[in-house]
């Protein structure tokens, strides 16, 4: 249990540092990447290249684990189906994204950086996922 | 290091970021058995949705994102930061958390965990938050709209 917590407090720190470090709480940098008509900034894809390496080798050691080092099971995401929901969902993301230049692990780690600007983002985030659950519980 | 071209790229601290953000999610997959998906770790925390994370587990992992922040100012010094305006940022807040609860992820879950998975949810989903975020960009510079401030 305490290695349990331990480990995901230590995925959290790593998480931020990495974002603060790539670049990612910064919202002139995101928009630079997604300014890709413009002066365009690829530092972003570095980032996303280097997570994405070091994740593809973890899936290849998770693909031979039984179960998961700290926990007694793997609880993954198994859906494959390709929906409305799901691209109209993600698309309204980017739009949000592109807005302001920031998603979510940005937004909370810039909450030490710029306080007030990353927690007016924060709590309409929040607002927002409570707003989706509530109409999706009442249709 | 620069970028050829690209003065005001920094492919090495990118680069560097991006490995911490693969040995944090590894971490959350080979030691906890879970994806290093931030929005939907926010909406566990705060009650939003229901999963098996413990509700103490989702918030560690968001207090750690912060704590991060604060080893590398506190190694490397002031980070740059240039902000929306707080009408904006009140405006995007709402559509990623609308989007990310209806599309099942965000930047992390989708972009990072999912693609280096090769699920075809994240693939398309991490297509498409990357076009519309592009499109949104271009239309507000055509539109001469300043965001940042």
């Amino acid at each position: 249990m305490i290695a349990r917590q331990l480990s995901i407090l230590v995925s959290g720190v790593l998480f931020g540092a990495g974002l603060t470090l790539g670049g990612m709480t910064d919202p002139a940098r995101v928009r630079g990447f997604l300014n890709l008509f413009g002066e365009w900034d690829p530092t972003l894809a570095f980032v996303m290249g280097g997570a994405v390496l070091v994740m593809a080798v973890a899936w290849w050691f998770q693909s031979r684990l039984i179960q998961p080092l700290f926990a007694e099971g793997f609880s993954l995401p198994a859906r494959r189906d390709l929906t409305p929901k799901l691209i109209g969902g993600s698309a309204l993301f980017g739009i949000g994204w592109g807005v302001a230049g920031l998603c979510p692990g940005p937004g909370i780690a810039a909450l030490v950086i710029e306080p007030v600007s990353a927690a007016i983002f924060v709590v309409a985030m929040i607002a927002g996922m409570f707003l989706t659950s509530l109409v999706e519980r009442s249709v | 290091m620069t970028f050829p071209g690209f003065p005001d790229a920094t492919p090495l601290a990118g680069l560097g970021g991006g490995v911490l953000i693969g040995l944090a999610a590894t971490i959350m997959l080979l030691g906890v058995g879970r994806i290093a998906g931030v929005s939907g770790i926010a909406a566990r925390a705060t009650g939003i949705s229901k999963s098996s994370l413990p509700l103490s587990s989702a918030w560690l992992f968001l207090i750690g994102l912060p704590l991060g922040a604060l080893v590398v100012v506190a190694i490397s010094g002031p980070v740059n930061a240039s902000f929306a305006n707080p009408a904006f940022l009140a405006i995007a807040g709402l559509v990623v958390g609308i989007g990310t609860r209806l599309g099942s992820g965000c930047t992390s879950g989708h972009g990072v965990c999912g693609m280096s998975r090769l699920s075809p949810r994240s693939l398309v989903a991490t297509a498409t938050f990357m076009a519309t975020g592009i499109a949104t960009v271009a239309v507000m510079n055509a539109a001469g709209l300043k965001v940042l401030q």
